[in-house]
């Protein structure tokens, strides 16, 4: 009689300890997938759109073949290039420019980024087998302006990585008609970029090269791409001849005009990947 | 010889370590396990003997030294310029020569779908390389959430210890499925997805560009590992550990063990991040008078310092035959 009412014999506590083990291994495996595909979230929502190196592959070969090592952070002379976080799921890791706080101003005259990168994520020249965009590409060899005496003056790009464009006309100091005196982003800025006249290979800070300027055209002067950029006259609804900076074709959106604009925020804007004459 | 390797992938990919039958034991082993049955040695005595002579924590910190010099080295060439180790753990460069690590370059060649010169250059500098240092020697010796985890370890062995957290295991099979389903996930979603969650890449990136949230996720991994499962990342999810451990396979450097210095007091296998590779120590268990150590096995030489015998110990493989 009481050997029925008393528990089974311990038959099975193997088994139970195997079978929970195996539970607990199907849910750590549906725990690790859910949360490594939770990266595909910030990616398709694409929450930012972020600037790429020069050389960049489209986005989606871009992300898919960079290996998320930093290489082109460390040889960029300005630190232009920054590592996404975990924030951007897929994106992290992956490399990107602010350019507002710190563009690429090509002060290394030969995208070394480029050169340095292990898995032709960032290229001279898009390979067949990667689509590319005809709005990417441009149309003539560009000069960068500081080499433009050397024999050489082109920069190896082919593609451009964005657009520059005048997004708040309004605010922009050139068709207002207004100068600019003192550093382009006042005292406390920490972009730097070069200034042949000052240092034909090193960098300085922006905030130590004050402009004295009766019309601001800062984005024209600064810009480091020749025929990029200019100042055109327009006339406005009122009948009134103003002097707007007008993108051209050439431009590759590396920035430069996007990070010394001195109105807050920038008139000028780049936009990443922005094809020309789309 | 070649059922040996198997046998080294099988327990490396989940397969519980199966006793030989007799038939396959050595006659040296016989005689050795017979002796050790009949002949009732003073064990207790040549324990003593043998811990008094112990050499503490050697293997322990030489690994320690390198894996936290490799991870500066980095940190230093890019801080202060000076180019010796540039990139990150997962593609570096060494003195200009590429170095890609496996399963990220895996990663990218499934996910990406081409091949640069500069990327099979790489891996293959790397492969080579740790083919002649065995496999996942990286593990232990380079990575640096191996470092942390097995640090956290300690804390996760007191808490258990005192009884106030219980261990949980997993399956270990459950590693080669994740190798599986990461590979196939970057086939076919084109992301490198593992990338997303590798402890590896954001700790090695960390350390040279900066902190950010996704020390957060390494954090919660190293809880989880503290509060419920022993080193569960790199024992049960990790697909670099796999990835490193088939090109160790035949890796000429590993750890051998030596049946007859043997005194089964099974202090290795406690300090082991996988046991199940040291089936061999064992009573009875192990079919040869000297064994080498399978596939999964890290390479940390834990089991070197603990081992009061002297039963395991580094070895590269032909070596012995030329001195």
């Amino acid at each position: 009689m009481s050997t029925e009412t008393e528990p089974r014999p311990m038959i099975d506590r193997r088994k139970l300890e195997e079978r929970r083990r195996f539970l607990r291994t199907i849910i750590l495996g549906a725990v690790m997938l859910g949360v490594s595909t939770l990266g595909y979230i910030p990616v398709a929502r694409a929450w930012r759109v972020r600037m790429r190196p020069p050389g960049a592959l489209e986005e989606p070969d871009f992300l898919s073949s960079c290996i998320k090592c930093g290489q082109c952070v460390q040889v960029c002379p300005v630190q232009a290039i920054k590592l996404d976080d975990i924030d951007q799921g897929f994106g992290i890791g992956i490399p990107y420019i602010d350019s507002r706080n710190q563009a690429c101003d090509f002060s290394c005259d030969a995208v070394q980024c480029i050169l340095a990168c292990p898995t032709g994520a960032l290229v001279y020249k898009k390979p067949d087998y990667v689509p590319t965009r005809d709005e990417m590409r441009v149309a003539n060899p560009p000069i960068l302006i500081a080499k433009e005496k050397d024999p050489e003056p082109t920069l190896n790009l082919k593609e451009r990585t964005g657009l520059a464009r005048l997004a708040r006309p309004d605010a922009c100091l050139a068709v207002q008609g207004k100068g600019w005196n003192g550093p382009a982003r006042g005292a406390e800025f920490e972009g730097i970029m070069r200034f042949v006249e000052v240092d034909r290979w090193k960098p300085i800070p922006l905030r130590d090269h004050p402009f004295d300027l009766e019309l601001c055209d800062l984005c024209v002067r600064t810009c480091p791409i020749k025929g990029a950029i200019s100042l055109e006259p327009m006339v406005d609804m009122n009948g009134i001849k103003r002097m707007t900076p007008t993108v051209h074709e050439p431009c590759l959106g590396c920035g430069v005009c996007e990070m010394v604009c001195p109105v807050e925020s920038a008139a000028i804007v780049v936009d990443a990947r922005k094809g020309w004459g789309v | 010889m070649a059922n040996k390797y198997w046998e080294s992938v099988r327990v490396m990919l989940g397969g519980e370590p199966r006793r030989q039958p007799p038939s396959d034991y050595s006659e040296e082993a016989k005689t050795i396990h017979f002796y050790k049955k009949s002949e009732k040695l003073d064990f207790k005595a040549l324990k003593i003997e043998a811990r008094e002579h112990q050499k503490k924590g050697v293997w322990l910190k030489r690994r320690w030294i390198t894996l936290l010099a490799i991870n500066l080295l980095f940190v230093v060439s890019y801080w202060l310029d000076i180019q010796i180790l540039e990139g990150a753990l997962t593609a570096s460069r060494l003195l200009g020569f590429h170095m890609i690590d496996l399963n990220s370059a895996l990663q990218v060649m499934l996910a990406h779908k081409h091949i640069i010169v500069n990327l099979l250059i790489g891996t293959g500098t790397v492969l080579v390389l740790w083919l002649l240092l065995g496999g996942r020697t990286f593990c232990s010796w380079v990575c640096p959430y191996h470092f942390l985890a097995e640090n956290t370890e300690r804390l996760h062995l007191y808490l258990v210890a005192k009884k106030w957290v219980a261990d949980h295991a997993f399956l270990r099979s459950v590693r080669t499925v994740f190798w599986l389903l990461f590979a196939l996930m970057a086939m076919v979603t084109g992301y490198t997805v593992f990338e997303t969650i590798s402890p590896t890449g954001i700790l090695s990136r960390a350390l040279i560009y900066g902190p950010g949230l996704a020390l957060g996720w390494v954090l919660l991994l190293l809880l989880f590992e503290v509060f419920y499962s022993r080193r569960a990342w790199c024992r049960y999810v990790c697909p670099i550990g796999l990835t490193y451990g088939i090109v160790g396979v035949f890796s000429p450097l590993h750890v051998t063990y030596k049946l007859a210095n043997c005194h089964h007091e099974a202090e290795c296998r406690k300090v082991c991040e996988v046991p199940h590779v040291l089936d061999c120590v064992i009573k009875g268990r192990s079919p040869a008078a000297q064994i080498d150590i399978g596939a999964d096995c890290t390479r940390c030489g834990m089991c070197i310092d603990v081992c009061p015998s002297g039963a395991l110990t580094f070895e590269i493989k032909g070596l012995r035959k030329i001195m």
